[in-house]
């Protein structure tokens, strides 16, 4: 008898669509500004802060230290193609690259999160 | 240079011909929610190339290259901070930002706050940054036709003056988003092309008669000293990074993104076409010391790329080239000017002239001549225009990024804390650049600081902003939770439900403001 794979739950069909009443009430809390409304919402606001802040710590403290380690760093004649110093190359299509797939990456990331927000709420 | 001034008075002329041209057809073809719905359907690459268009300044065509050629490598962070702005602006800012509907940051600061207090206060720096940032553009424009038909300085300044008053006046700027969207690619083209052949010819896979071999670059120009040229460099990342949010034209073409989602994706199209445009600067300033060894004095810094084809193809290609150059610069001064003076005169027609049509025509005439005046002024002060363009992003970063990033993410921002800290930051870094311009400096710490005022303006205004709220807290507006869900709430949640009225609606429904605005274009 305690084998759970032959448990069956007995519930109406319909259990999760026919809640007439109280169907989308998270939407109208967030609406109505109620406390659990507030609550949504820090939460949403609270991903997303986070998720800017992260990046704008992945690119923008490699690039802090691009000043003080291109002076420093020493590049042997080989690793200069057509004679162009460290900072012409680093300081171009580089950075450019990484500030777009940083881009890229954050809406990604930020759409998905208001989906997962979205769900979430309608679910409740 | 005379020789070339056919060619470069038709660029110059064809340039102004298409800009009039194209907003003329805009005139006649559209009516005024024609407009409206026009702009909230185009895609975000179309809306990217019409942000990029209107943000590629004198500052970007001309400056970056000409700092590159006289101090070297360093000055690349120009360029990366100039695309590294609409990042943080991704980030922090853009879809809340079109979510709250607002077409200047002074619409947004009365909606977040509630107060007129805190709208007039931006006001006033929204039309400070806004008419600055045109005076660089001009002085830009002058250097221009100075260098390329031997025109006296102040004609140039004069002729961009003129076509912008015109084509604000007219109203001509309502099909703004084609202009400036052709106006991006044509800048590129200009410089684009010139760039790949001026790469062939150092390479050596072409050689046309008469070019000069390439020397060894001498050694930079040192303004300041190790450290201090350090500070300057992370300063310039500050000003130029927190900055872009606050410039008003970059602003009022956010709003013609149809939502949030839209914004995002515009502002990554941005990144992309400004990393694209920014390469070829480093193109035209390595070039440039390479071919034009020693530091350039004064003006010709500014002028580095409208002449470097001429000097490295001699002849009837390096003419054609040139005018070509010269052509995207005027595309340059053009589309930066008529979009700083269109949020100019928005904004002052709606807080001063009434906001009716009649009102917009008379606040566009200040708009546009005080940058003229003030240019015609600063014309033989022989600063950089890059530099110029980097203190007024400290002016910016001082002000408007506190209050936008406050406002959309801390819930505890007051008015009183929003007024305190954008005049502290506002005032500071003000007053640096304007001791900065009346050569006040000075070769020492003092004049690096004041040269580059956004690495100590920029924390003083966050810590103003923060310190002063959180003393009146009495004062937190009560519709702050409203608003903030307006500006976090996905689009799909924030539609369809009976609680949209309560949230306050899209500001683009009728509105007074809204309303007075459709009503001249």
């Amino acid at each position: 008898m305690g084998d759970p794979s032959r448990r069956v739950s007995v519930t109406h069909p319909r259990t999760r669509a026919a809640r007439p009443g109280r169907r989308d009430t998270a939407v109208r809390d967030i609406h109505e500004q109620t406390p659990l409304g507030e609550v949504y919402m820090k939460a949403l606001m609270r991903t997303q802060l986070r998720l800017g802040l992260l990046v704008c710590a992945a690119v923008f403290l490699p690039l802090a230290a691009l000043p003080l380690l291109l002076g420093r760093v020493p590049v042997p004649h080989w690793a200069r193609p057509w004679g162009a110093g460290l900072p012409w190359l680093v300081l171009g299509l580089p950075v450019y690259a990484l500030l777009v797939v940083a881009g890229a990456c954050y809406v990604r990331r930020a759409e998905r999160n208001e989906r997962d927000f979205d769900e979430h709420v309608r679910r409740s | 240079m005379s020789m070339n001034a056919p060619a470069n008075l038709t660029a110059v002329l064809l340039v102004v011909a298409v800009t009039v041209g194209i907003g003329g057809y805009g005139l006649r073809s559209r009516s005024t929610s024609d407009f409206y719905v026009a702009s909230r359907t185009v895609s975000p690459l179309r809306n990217a190339a019409a942000v990029s268009g209107e943000y590629v300044s004198a500052a970007s065509y001309l400056g970056i290259a000409g700092l590159l050629a006289t101090y070297g490598s360093t000055m690349l962070w120009y360029g990366i901070g100039y695309t590294a702005g609409y990042l943080v602006l991704l980030v922090l800012v853009a879809a809340p930002l079109r979510r709250s509907g607002a077409y200047t940051v002074s619409d947004f600061a009365e909606a977040r706050l509630g107060s007129m207090a805190v709208r007039r206060t931006a006001t006033v720096f929204v039309v400070l940054i806004g008419l600055l940032y045109q005076v660089p553009q001009l002085l830009g424009a002058g250097l221009a036709l100075q260098a390329a038909l031997g025109a006296p300085a102040w004609s140039g300044t004069v002729l961009v003056t003129a076509v912008v008053l015109v084509s604000v006046i007219t109203g001509g700027m309502r099909s703004v988003t084609l202009v400036q969207s052709v106006q991006y690619w044509l800048k590129l083209t200009a410089l684009a092309v010139p760039a790949l052949v001026l790469l062939l010819v150092w390479r050596g896979v072409w050689h046309p008669a008469g070019s000069p071999p390439p020397v060894a670059p001498a050694h930079p120009a040192a303004g300041h000293s190790g450290g201090q040229e350090l500070y300057g460099v992370y300063s310039l990342m500050v000003a130029t990074f927190l900055g872009t949010m606050g410039l008003p034209h970059v602003t009022a073409r956010f709003y013609t993104n149809p939502d949030g989602r839209a914004a995002r994706r515009t502002t990554v199209g941005v990144l992309g076409l400004l990393g694209v445009f920014y390469l070829l600067p480093e193109v035209y300033g390595g070039l440039g010391r390479l071919y034009a060894p020693g530091p350039a004095a004064g003006n010709r810094v500014d002028t580095e790329v409208l002449l470097l084809p001429g000097r490295l193809v001699p002849g009837g290609t390096g003419q054609l080239l040139t005018a070509l150059v010269v052509a995207g610069a005027f595309a340059a001064f053009l589309s930066t000017c008529s979009g700083l003076a269109l949020s100019v005169a928005a904004v002052l027609s709606q807080d001063l002239f009434g906001g009716d049509v009649r009102g917009f025509r008379r606040a566009a005439a200040p708009a546009v001549l005080v940058p003229c005046g003030i240019a015609l002024l600063l014309s033989g002060s022989g600063m950089s225009v890059a530099h110029e363009v980097g203190l007024i992003f400290s002016v910016a970063a001082s002000t408007f990024c506190p209050l936008l990033v406050l406002g959309i993410w801390w819930r505890r921002l007051t008015a009183a804390g929003a007024v305190a800290g954008m005049l502290v930051g506002g005032g500071l870094s003000a007053a640096a650049l304007t001791l900065t311009l009346l050569g006040a400096g000075g070769p020492g710490w003092a004049g690096a600081l004041l040269a580059e005022p956004a690495a100590w303006s920029v924390p003083a205004a966050f810590l103003t902003m923060v310190g002063v709220s959180l003393l009146t807290p009495g004062r937190v507006p009560a519709a702050a939770s409203v608003m903030l869900a307006r500006l976090h709430l996905p689009e799909a949640l924030a539609a369809g439900t009976a609680g949209r009225s309560a949230a306050g609606g899209d500001r683009s429904s009728p509105d007074p403001v809204r309303s007075s605005r459709n009503g001249h274009r």
